[in-house]
């Protein structure tokens, strides 16, 4: 794990090093003063040779110093914080919803499994799996806030929203009023891989000895699935679920953008495109390292909640 | 040289183009036993059928357009033909700028089933390989290539080409650059774990004893073996890699001059006209999500054929 976030920010250097107009472009702003350029140029070591502004880069990643914006003036590091928040609670509140409903109904389908019920089932989550989110979100806002007026068009608060206190921010019903579009695109895409992965498991879990023990015993169907077949069946769903969150926070840039959520990501397309480097950088930087550590946290997870792995491994 | 080596050399020539032709026997009959398999899954047929009219109209769409895709439309008054809802002479409507939005739809195609094809060959070929060598050498050089799949997991994909056509410039190629660098992960990881059992197999044995050299193993028993692996990869990075690419051009990463259904959904939601033309938003994202169904649909029929175990008695 440490190897990977090691040789990930090594090929950011890298890529930073090789924007256009060089490493000056990505460390220093057009918009400065010589004396101020300088002071960057010195403080970046961009006067040094190679590898000493690597060691010096490194230490200031280990130190979270990612520098100034460019375009907010203010430190990287706070500012990636904020959005990573904004970017969380999106998130988070979408895939407990998902993975909810779609472990319910993912057994619900494997449990019927030949039915034309099924079939249909299936192919109404493929089709939605394969919509692209930016576009789902693009007819939601058309039907529910152009057409119908019910819900806000974007943003994370109405124009009169003041807190004092982060908490209550993420509590206020206007919070959550403008929560509701976005975690719902998000569910109809996020639904799909508990659901398909535990109709999957649950398939293979019915075709175990247990099962027909099970049956043997004359218990009801609604007992041999919740209490034999599904609680096996749910393991690879868990560790899905922390994969799935690593590979989602990159994929948030994109239902952050239509619902002009003041997110990571979309933070990141924004300083790309304003060639606020120190921003870019700062941004994706975290992004790896959250995936890296969902995968590590999946890894872990893993052994922990199947003791089979841990005997085969030891 | 000697005659003695020469008629060696001719022998092992003929050894191999005997190894060849073998290889390619074996690959055509069970290509067509797989076709058999696959022709029976309804869903896999239609999957099919969307694929090829999707790319049929790839191939068509520069004779068939009404219009240029960036041809500025008048109405008769002489004033801008912008966001006009579907008519006779346009179909699908028009762009706020007054272009014709089935002209677009049909050209954007072309990108789409580019990038599609483009990244699943890659994809195939890329992790194809690195999974057998992987798989069948195991020790360090396993070793080495599953660290550096470790490693390339932890980089997000769409965050990673911003960086890249930040870095690099708009272009498609730089999107396919991506997907070839990111999407191959799976299929190796899977193609190696297949190999990992394969090559414990008799006939691998066999061909060791014989004298075969690793590459033809590689080649002649191994790799027949992973193909339909491979496939099964290939058609849904063909969805991954179209969805890919669609979503950089919306995040405002694409090339602007080449229409394609990404830019479309794009300048729909800048210009915020998507809140009354659904005529111009609604086909584009339609398409994409045709074509990658259909992907997955070939890819599940294709999957049945791998694991006969999901084949419905």
């Amino acid at each position: 794990m440490v190897l990977s976030l090691f040789t990930v920010i090594t090929i950011l250097f890298f890529l930073f090093r090789m924007v256009p107009g060089g490493p000056m472009a990505a460390i220093t702003s057009p918009r400065m003063n010589e004396a101020a350029r300088q002071a960057v140029i010195e403080d970046y070591g961009l006067n040094e040779p190679l590898w000493k502004q690597y060691l010096l880069y490194m230490w200031n990643v280990v130190q979270l110093n990612f520098g100034q914006s460019f375009y907010y003036g203010e430190s990287v590091r706070s500012l990636v914080a904020d959005r990573f928040l904004n970017t969380m609670s999106l998130m988070v509140t979408a895939f407990l919803i998902s993975y909810t409903v779609g472990t319910y109904l993912g057994a619900q389908l494997g449990w019927i499994r030949g039915t034309t019920k099924e079939r249909v089932g299936m192919l109404i989550v493929l089709i939605i799996r394969s919509t692209p989110v930016f576009w789902t979100g693009m007819i939601v806002l058309y039907l529910f806030s152009f057409q119908l007026d019910l819900f806000p068009l974007g943003g994370m608060r109405g124009m009169q929203a003041t807190y004092s206190t982060t908490t209550q921010k993420f509590l206020s019903t206007d919070f959550l009023y403008h929560l509701a579009l976005p975690v719902f695109t998000l569910c109809t895409f996020y639904v799909g891989l508990p659901l398909l992965l535990m109709r999957n498991n649950l398939l293979e879990v019915l075709s175990e000895d247990y099962i027909d023990t099970a049956r043997a015993k004359g218990l009801t169907d609604r007992r041999i699935l919740l209490k034999h077949a599904a609680r096996n069946a749910i393991l690879p769903v868990v560790t899905a679920f922390a994969i799935a969150i690593g590979f989602a926070v990159g994929g948030q840039v994109l239902i952050e953008t239509v619902y002009s959520w003041p997110g990571l990501g979309r933070e990141m397309v924004k300083a790309s495109l304003r060639s606020d480097y120190p921003v870019a950088q700062g941004a994706f930087t975290l992004l790896s390292v959250i995936v890296i550590t969902m995968n590590f946290v999946a890894d872990l997870m893993y052994s922990y909640l199947d003791p089979r792995v841990r005997l085969e491994g030891s | 040289m000697s005659e003695e080596t020469a008629r060696v050399g001719e022998r092992r020539h003929r050894e191999t183009k005997q190894g060849w032709r073998r290889f390619i026997q074996n690959l055509k009959r069970s290509t067509i036993e797989q076709g058999r398999i696959f022709v029976r899954s309804k869903m896999a047929v239609a999957g099919l059928a969307i694929i090829v009219f999707y790319i049929l109209m790839a191939l068509l769409a520069p004779y068939i357009v009404p219009y240029a895709p960036y041809e500025r439309l008048y109405m008769a008054d002489g004033s801008w033909a912008s966001l006009q809802p579907p008519t006779a002479a346009h179909p699908l409507g028009t762009t706020d700028s007054a272009h014709d939005v089935l002209s677009q739809l049909l050209l954007g195609s072309r990108i789409a089933m580019f990038v599609g094809l483009l990244g699943a060959f890659m994809v195939a070929i890329i992790g194809t390989t690195f999974g057998i060598v992987a798989g069948y050498y195991g020790g360090w050089v396993d070793e080495v290539i599953m660290r550096v799949v470790d490693v390339l997991y932890g980089l997000p994909f769409i965050p990673f080409v911003i960086v890249l056509v930040t870095v690099l410039g708009a272009s498609v190629w730089n999107i396919i650059l991506g997907i070839a660098l990111l999407y191959w992960l799976s299929t190796a990881r899977v193609i190696r774990s297949e190999v990992l059992t394969l090559r414990e197999r008799p006939y691998v044995e066999a061909a060791q004893a014989a004298g075969a050299s690793d590459f033809r193993i590689m080649g002649v028993h191994i790799l027949p073996n992973v193909i339909p692996l491979s496939a099964l990869y290939a058609a849904i990075a063909v969805g991954y890699s179209i969805v890919a690419q669609a979503s950089i051009a919306f995040l405002g990463f694409g090339d602007p001059t080449i229409p394609s259904w990404g830019v479309m959904l794009q300048r729909a939601f800048v210009t915020q006209a998507f809140g009354t033309a659904w005529w111009w938003v609604i086909p584009p994202g339609l398409s994409i999500t045709l074509v990658v169904t259909g992907a997955y649909l070939v890819g599940r029929g294709y999957e049945e054929v791998v694991n006969p175990q999901l084949q419905e008695k």
